[in-house]
Parts: structure tokens; sequence; C-alpha cells
């Protein structure tokens, strides 16, 4: 190692990054290795202005010529731990960062480290923010970031946000400091309206994608801004547009131009204020698409009775769209619309139903088509039967989502272990599920365990609380049990009904690869909790809800919360001497307590714990509500 | 006792006993079995620490509500009435229904059930009234008998009739079941508009009413990120006025200075928006309902609102006159 190369380490760690110095190296020599070099190959490119290169340099040339491969970032995180060369070779190569925890580290730290990244992947507030847990305004803005890779990253491509929030001052800085931005994922935020999509479309030149997945998309009625009619005049880059959760009415007009001047168009998810008709019209512009998010597949009652859409011509339209292989939609299905897709059934490999009420019947003549399906979501009043018929024909499935229709405890649900069992015989090669039901038992998950072995993802939702076996009354133990049993790929597990330790038992004793465990109204004591924490070894997140687990199950986990994304547990037995034991023994973890918000903060018993661990320490934008231990 | 009062969000916590089931002949043991988890030694912290986190349905073991809601439908559907478990058994002899199903020994296992149930009964309504009768009970030991049990139960469904009758529905638990609130109206979005397709307006309407949660839009003047609200997780204006509040402290705290270290937080944690109903606070709630007029909140019954809002508001009370509120002026100048 050269002496340029020790004072470049020093720099590097105690250094704080500042806009100025982006990207200015602090590599011997001082070569244009920065920000301002064109995009592929900079950093290497830069060296061969330099005088000629010690021996040290020379290898880290080649080790980023050949790191540039590696794409995976658990690799890659492996690779920078060898030595501090590797170390600095890959955060030079690194192009796209993935950030699990926005709060684990900040913007200065992370963009400071990894300064050629192109593609942010970043991820906010925890899951069980999705069920109202989390109250509004706890945190995950996007402004921070935004702001500060505007000045680190001109040359940034790609952003992809979960749980964040985003205003439309932050979608505007972002489409205008970027040219060659292209694509724009946003699932699960909030905070931005259609403002700030216009600004996007109007100063994304480049703009390919943008996807909104599930957002929270809140206008005032008045301030609705035609977005779509910002897009540029020219024929454009656009690859893939989904606004399904955008829930205002979009000017057709605009929206028919745009994809009939989009010649790239593939993927077009449009929202349920596109009538069938209008979705005809787009199709017929659009005869290239792969996947097609369908709108409210209905027709809009029009007042001076203008013929309503033959289901024939609607079918003949998806005749011509050939290569369809990815439908969604059907927020308001006629059912007798839903014929049209027989044609492209057999192509299909992804289909979502979930917003349509379809009885086993209606469902029938279309699933018996899908011989080709791997994803299927669907709503639960399809019922037992219409799962069989499911079972009956996707041999390829591999991922299947039931949802409930109706969401609450004492609803009659159309489905139930039948169903489950007749899956697992139907779809071996299955990997991920998630199932809603009322009545299940421990003989059906024991089948699926042993005829789905490739289970990665299973998900089981019981929804009346603590509901034993609905045949044999014991509680749902065995069942899970054998799930970690059977299923040795198994990462991601989400248990329901009633559950006693054992099942937790069961978990930590065989569940050796699961990653993500989700919680609720189950265990009986803090042994539960202590089996979990110190079975699983590859545990990274554990959400845990309104369950009998106190101070001593929290503590039997500080030997691993350092290696686990976060914790979250709300409605447990937690004290705050508890808490504030934890955050005394671990430095470097951040101990987020939070209660209802009518309850004073002072009182012992903790609500809700947030505990995560972190490069920078507590965060500085913590609301009211939030106090960090 | 009293802790385990604010510990809860002023909704009683009755406890899950008896399994959500249909057969209760095949629940006996299961029965027995969460007797045996759920229960600490008498005077044990582990049974009323380990409930009082629960927010469990409020349905009451003592409303009457349920009891009669289960001698109505006489087939298997009965069970679905008693899925919260421990409504049945108040007055075993007159349970004409469930008491065939079972053998007298699970009877008294209810009852004693329902024993344990009254010394817990952490509503503050029928605490209040019961109060006196509770704490005897539990100077008499809490391995009540069966005799014991049956008497104060009695006492107690009377008194917590009218609590209880109130909160007949299930009082929704927070985020259970795991779905996103987007397809928590499903049921009720779809009917409704399956039905005034055919031209029924009236029957969407009736359905819109049954549904179990009622999402409405709420927004604020000055914050630019709008909210939702169940409608039908509350039952009287002052929970909805609190709700609101709650609601909005959080946002207007961020909105206040994301960015900033907070070093003033603590003085706001006191209720910001009060006096959202009368008029006299800072914010005022309004709603607009289905022919998109503006209304103050307030005026009419409870349910009566329910069923007409479609959106709410939170204005500034000074920007009242200005706005468009129907009626304003005329309630406004009657009332003072």
């Amino acid at each position: 190692m050269t002496e340029d190369c020790d004072g470049e380490e020093k720099d590097e760690e105690t250094r704080r990054w500042s806009p100025g110095q982006g990207g200015s190296s602090s590599r011997g020599g001082g070569s244009g290795t920065s920000s301002s070099s064109p995009l592929k190959n900079r950093c290497v490119r830069g060296r061969v202005d330099q005088p000629p290169p010690f021996s040290g340099q020379v290898l880290e040339n080649v080790l980023e010529n050949v790191l540039q491969f590696l794409a995976c970032r658990r690799d890659r995180n492996a690779a920078s731990l060898v030595c501090r060369s590797w170390y600095r070779a890959e955060a030079r190569t690194r192009l796209e960062l993935f950030i699990g925890n926005c709060y684990a580290v900040s913007p200065a730290r992370a963009l400071g480290r990894f300064r050629c990244a192109r593609a942010l992947v970043l991820k906010g507030r925890p899951r069980f923010a999705d069920f109202n847990l989390v109250p509004v305004g706890w945190g995950a803005r996007f402004s921070p970031w935004v702001a500060a890779m505007a000045a680190a990253y001109p040359w940034l491509e790609r952003v992809c946000l979960k749980r964040m929030t985003v205003s439309d001052a932050d979608l505007a800085l972002l489409a205008r400091s970027f040219s060659s931005f292209r694509d724009l994922t946003l699932i699960c935020c909030d905070g931005f309206g259609t403002p700030g999509l216009a600004a996007v479309a109007e100063l994304c030149r480049n703009l390919r994608v943008l996807d909104l997945i599930e957002n929270d998309v809140e206008d005032e009625d008045e301030e609705v801004v035609d977005w779509i009619s910002r897009f540029p005049e020219t024929d454009t880059c656009l690859e893939s547009l989904s606004f399904e959760c955008v829930n205002c009415p979009v000017n057709f007009v605009a929206l028919e131009a745009l994809v009939a001047r989009s010649p790239c168009l593939r993927r077009l998810r449009v929202n349920q204020h596109v009538s069938v008709g209008q979705l005809r019209c787009l199709m017929v512009r659009a005869p290239q698409l792969t996947h097609l998010g369908t709108g409210s597949f209905e027709t809009v009652p029009v007042a001076d009775g203008a013929a309503e859409l033959d289901v024939a011509e609607l079918e003949s339209s998806f005749v011509a769209s050939k290569s369809l292989v990815c439908l969604s939609g059907f927020r308001m299905v006629a059912p007798e619309y839903l014929p049209a897709i027989y044609p492209v059934c057999a192509g299909l490999v992804s289909l979502n139903l979930s917003y349509a009420m379809t009885t086993a019947e209606q469902l029938k003549p279309v699933i018996l088509r899908c011989h080709n399906l791997q994803t299927f979501w669907v709503l639960d009043t399809v019922g037992d039967e219409g799962l069989r018929a499911a079972a009956k024909t996707c041999k390829h499935l591999r991922e299947l989502r039931v949802f409930p229709f109706e969401a609450t405890e004492d609803s009659e649900s159309a489905v139930s272990d039948a169903g489950l069992v007749a899956i697992s015989e139907g779809c071996q090669k299955l990997r991920s599920i998630l199932y809603f039901c009322q009545r299940m038992t421990n003989a059906a998950v024991v089948t699926m365990s042993k005829n789905c072995q490739d289970l990665v993802v299973f998900r089981l939702c019981i929804m009346g609380r603590h509901r034993p076996d609905h045949i044999t009354g014991e509680p749902m133990d065995e069942g899970f049990g054998a799930i970690v049993m059977n299923c040795k790929k198994l990462t991601r597990l989400a248990v329901s009904g009633l559950l006693t330790d054992k099942v937790f038992e069961y978990i930590a004793k065989y569940g050796k690869l699961v990653r993500t465990l989700s919680v609720a109204f189950a265990g009986n004591s803090d042994l539960s909790l202590r089996y979990v924490l110190e079975g699983c070894h590859k545990l990274q997140k554990l959400e845990i809800r309104d369950s009998p687990f106190g101070d001593a199950g929290l503590l039997s986990g500080i030997h691993h919360y350092y290696n686990m994304r976060f914790l979250w547990m709300n409605s447990c037995k937690l004290s705050l001497r508890g808490c504030k034991e934890v955050a005394q023994r671990l430095p470097r973890l951040v101990v987020e307590v939070f209660g209802d918000q009518n309850k004073e903060l002072d009182s012992d018993a903790v609500e809700k714990l947030y505990l995560y661990r972190s490069l920078v320490g507590p965060r500085d934008d913590v609301p009211s509500f939030v106090k960090i231990l | 006792m009293e802790e385990e009062f604010t510990r809860g969000e002023g909704r009683p916590r009755l406890l899950d006993l008896i399994p959500n089931g249909r057969d209760w002949g095949s629940y006996a043991a299961a029965e027995e079995k969460k007797l045996e988890l759920r229960l600490g030694l008498p005077g044990g912290e582990d049974w009323s620490a380990g409930q009082e986190k629960r927010e469990h349905p409020v349905e009451s073991a003592l409303s009457l509500d349920h009891i009669s809601k289960v001698r109505k439908s006489t087939n298997v559907n009965a069970s679905s009435g008693t899925k919260r478990g421990f409504l049945v058994q108040v007055e075993p002899k007159t349970e004409g229904i469930l008491i065939d199903n079972m053998t007298f020994q699970q009877q008294q296992l209810q009852q004693q059930q329902l024993g344990f149930l009254q010394l817990q009964a952490k509503g503050k309504e029928s605490l209040q009234k019961t109060s006196g009768s509770a704490e005897q009970q539990s100077l008499e030991g809490k391995g009540c008998g069966p005799h014991a049990a049956h008497a104060s139960s009695t006492k107690n469904a009377a008194v917590a009739h009218t609590a209880s009758q109130s909160r007949a529905a299930a009082t929704p638990v927070v985020g259970w079941p795991p779905v996103r609130s987007f397809r928590m109206n499903l049921a009720g979005t779809a009917k409704a508009s399956a039905e005034s397709h055919n031209g029924s307006s009236e029957a969407a309407k009736k359905l819109e009413n049954d549904r179990k949660s009622l999402f409405v839009k709420i927004n604020m003047d000055g914050i630019p990120i709008g909210r939702k609200v169940d409608l039908k997780a509350y039952d009287s204006y002052d929970k909805l006025s609190l709700a609101v509040d709650e609601l909005f402290r959080g946002l207007m705290a961020a909105q206040v200075d994301p960015l900033a270290p907070s070093i003033l937080k603590n003085s706001e944690e006191k209720h910001v928006l009060i006096g959202l109903l009368d008029g006299s606070g800072e914010y005022t709630l309004v709603y607009e309902d289905d022919e998109g007029d503006r209304m103050l909140v307030g005026d009419v019954p409870w349910d009566m609102f329910v069923s007409m809002a479609k959106r709410l508001r939170v204005l500034k009370s000074s920007d009242l006159s200005a706005s468009s509120l129907r009626a304003v002026g005329r309630k406004r100048t009657s009332n003072s």
C-alpha cells in the first residue's frame, strides 16, 4: 500500500461528506475520476491519465473491472469485507444502492461511500405501517435523500422507494436534478399527488418507467392536475406506466395520445376510472403490451343510452394483444366481460383478480385455460371450488394470494382448509402463498408442507383471532411446525390462529433459514420470543403484535439485534425499563418507543417498540410521540 | 386496578377465552386449555397484565343484545353470533339453543369464565356502575364459584346492557385482519356499485350502511397530506373528534419543521385540536354529504351523520364564514 492509499483511508473514515467535495478524488493524484466524467467506466478511465500507477493501484484497477460484474448486493457486501483495497474498489463499482432501512444510515454516509451509484432502492416505514399501526408523521421522508443525491449523483437513473413519504416538492426536485433519470417506482408511499406526477412527466425527458404501486395518492379535488398531458409531445421512451392507485380520473384523450406515441410501451396499468370501452382504445394503440392493468373493466353507464361495448368486440382486442403475459385490474369487473380474456389465458403467466368478486362459476372457464400461470391473486369469493379449479390446471403455479372479500373477523369466508389442500395437491411447485381464511386445520397445513417442498414464503392468516383447528379444536402449532420442518427453503413466515409457545419452539428448531417472521395474537409467554431469538440465526425482520411477550423475551435477543434489520412489537407486555436496558447495552441500536397518542409517554408500559441498528445514531426528525431511548 | 384503565384506550377489553367456532361440543378441550393458558394464579400478575394489552372486541359477555341475536338464528349460524365466545351464558336457564349442545360441565366452565370476566372487565361505564360488586367479588377471591359468577353476571348484565348495546357491532382492532385499507372497503363498494347498476339505489345505500368499516377521506387546511378515517370505528362525535386530533397532531408536528431537531416537541404533547365540534377552537370539523354540501359536524344524530358523510375536512374556524357552509350562519347566530 502506498502512502497515498493510507492517507486516503484515513480521510474516508474521518471526513464528513460535503457537497463541495462530492466526487473529488481523495486518491493520490486527484485525477478526474469524479462525477463529471461520462457514465461508463469513468472510474477506471480516470486512472489512465495518472502517472504510472503503483502496483497496489494496478490491482485495484483490475479488481474494479472484475467487480463490475458482481451484481448481487450480498456478494458485494462480502467482497467489501476482504480488505481495504477491495472495500474501495467495491464502493466505486457499486451501481445499485439498496438501503433496507432508511434510518440505518444517513444520506451523507451512504452517498459518501458509494460515489458511483446510479440506482437507489430505499425502504422506510416498517411493514405494519400498512395496517395503520404506525402513527402518521412518524418519518421516512425522502426529502433529505433527494436533496443529497441532487448534489452527489447527477447521473442518477433509477429510484425505487417503498413506504416512504415523498412530497410533490421532492418529485419536482428529482425531476429537475437528474438528466438521465429513467425509472421511478413508488410502492406504498404517500405524501404526493398529481402535481408531483406532473413534474416527473414533464421534466424527465428520458423516463422509461413510472410505476405507482399501492400508493396513497391524495389530492384535493380542486387541485387535481392533468399530469398525463404533461408528457413530452414527441415520441416517448416509456416502457412502463402504472397508475392504478391514482384515484382521480385522468384525461383519457391525453392518455390515448400518449400511448400512441410510446412505441416502447410494454406495461400499462390504468386506474379504475378507465372504462372498458376506453381500455379497448388503448389496447388498439398498443398491441405490443405484455402487462396490462385493465382498470375498471366495466362500462360506465352512459346517460344517453349509447351502446355498451359488446363482449365480442372486447374479445377481439384481446385476440390482437398476442404478447400479454400479465393481467391485472378488474376493479369493478362486470362478469359478462370476463370471457373476453379467454384468448390470452393460455399465455398468461400472471393473473390478478384480487379486486374482482368472481364466483367459482365465473372463474372456472378462465382459470381452466391458464395452463402457464405462475402468479395468481384472487379473492376468496371463488371459494374452495374455485381454488380446486386452479389447482387442476395451474401446474406451474409459483405464487398464490387469496385475499378476503370481507376483511373482518367474523365474516363468512368461502375458502378454508379444503382449498389449501387442493392447492397443495395440484400446485406442487408453489413457492409463495398468502392465504386469508376463517377455518383451517392442522392437517391441511401439514399436507401443504409435505406437498409443496419448495415453499419459500408461507403466510397464513386465520382472520378470527386465536382460532384453533376447526375440527380438532387444537392449537395450530402442529401445522406451522410441519411447515418449518418440511419446507427447508422457507425464508418468510407469518403465523396466525391459536398458537402456544410450542410453535415457536418448532420455528426455532427447524426454521434456520427464516429471515422474516410475522406474529400476531400468538404465544403464551416470553419463552416464545426467546426460542425465536435464540434459534433463528438468520432472522432479520421480526414483527409482533398483541402477544404476551415482555422484557425477559426482549432481553433474550440482545446477542442478535445487531444482525437484524429491525424488531417491531406492539401491544405486548413490554416496559420502559426493559427497552431502556436494551438501548443501554446496545449502543448502535436505535430503540424507538411510541405509545398511542392520547397516553402519556411516561407511563412504564410500552405500547409500540421499533428497534433497528444504525450507523448514525438517533435520527433527528423524531416526531413528538416518539421517544428514542 | 386503575392502571388497567389508563392503559386501555377507553374501550373495554374483555377476554376472548372461548375460541371462535361453530361447534361447541368439540371445543371443550380447547376451552379448558385456553383457561390453562390464559389464567394466572388468583391475584397473579400474568392475568391482568396479559390481558390489558389486548385490544379485544368489545362485545361484552354481558350483552343481552348478543344473546337475543343468538336466539334469532336457529341453525348452525347460531354460533356465529357467539363468535366472541364469552357473550353467551348469562342466564343458563334461558339460553335455549346452546344449552342443548352442551353438557352441564361445559356450562359450568363457561360460567366460571364469565365470573373471571366480570372481575377483569375494564369497561369504564360498566365498571363504574358495578365497581362495588366487582370489588366484592375480588375480596371473595378470584376462584369464584359458578353461583357467585351467576349472581354478579346478572347484575352486571342489566347494568351494562345499555352500555354495550351501542358497541354490539365489533369494535375493530386496529390493523386486523392485516389487509391494506383499500381492500377493506371492497365488500361495501362492490355491493353498492352492483346494486346501483341494477337500479336499486336504496339497496345500495342500505348495503353501504351495513358495511363493517367506512373509510372517508379527511383533509386539514394547510396540510397537503390527507388521511382516511373509519367512521364505523367510533360511536360518537367526541370520539371522532379525539381521533381527528390524534391523526393530525402528528402531521402538524411534522409540518412545523420536519428536518429540524425536535426542541420544543414536549410542549406540543397536549391536544392541539380542541373545540372541533362547537366552534370554540382554532379549527372546526365539517363534512361533505353526498350532494357535495358542506355541513357542520355535530348537528345530526351520529348514525345519520355516518350514513351521510362522504368526506371530512378540518377548517380554520376563521375561514368558516368565507366557505360555502350551508346554514352555518343561521345556526351559529341561533346558538349564540
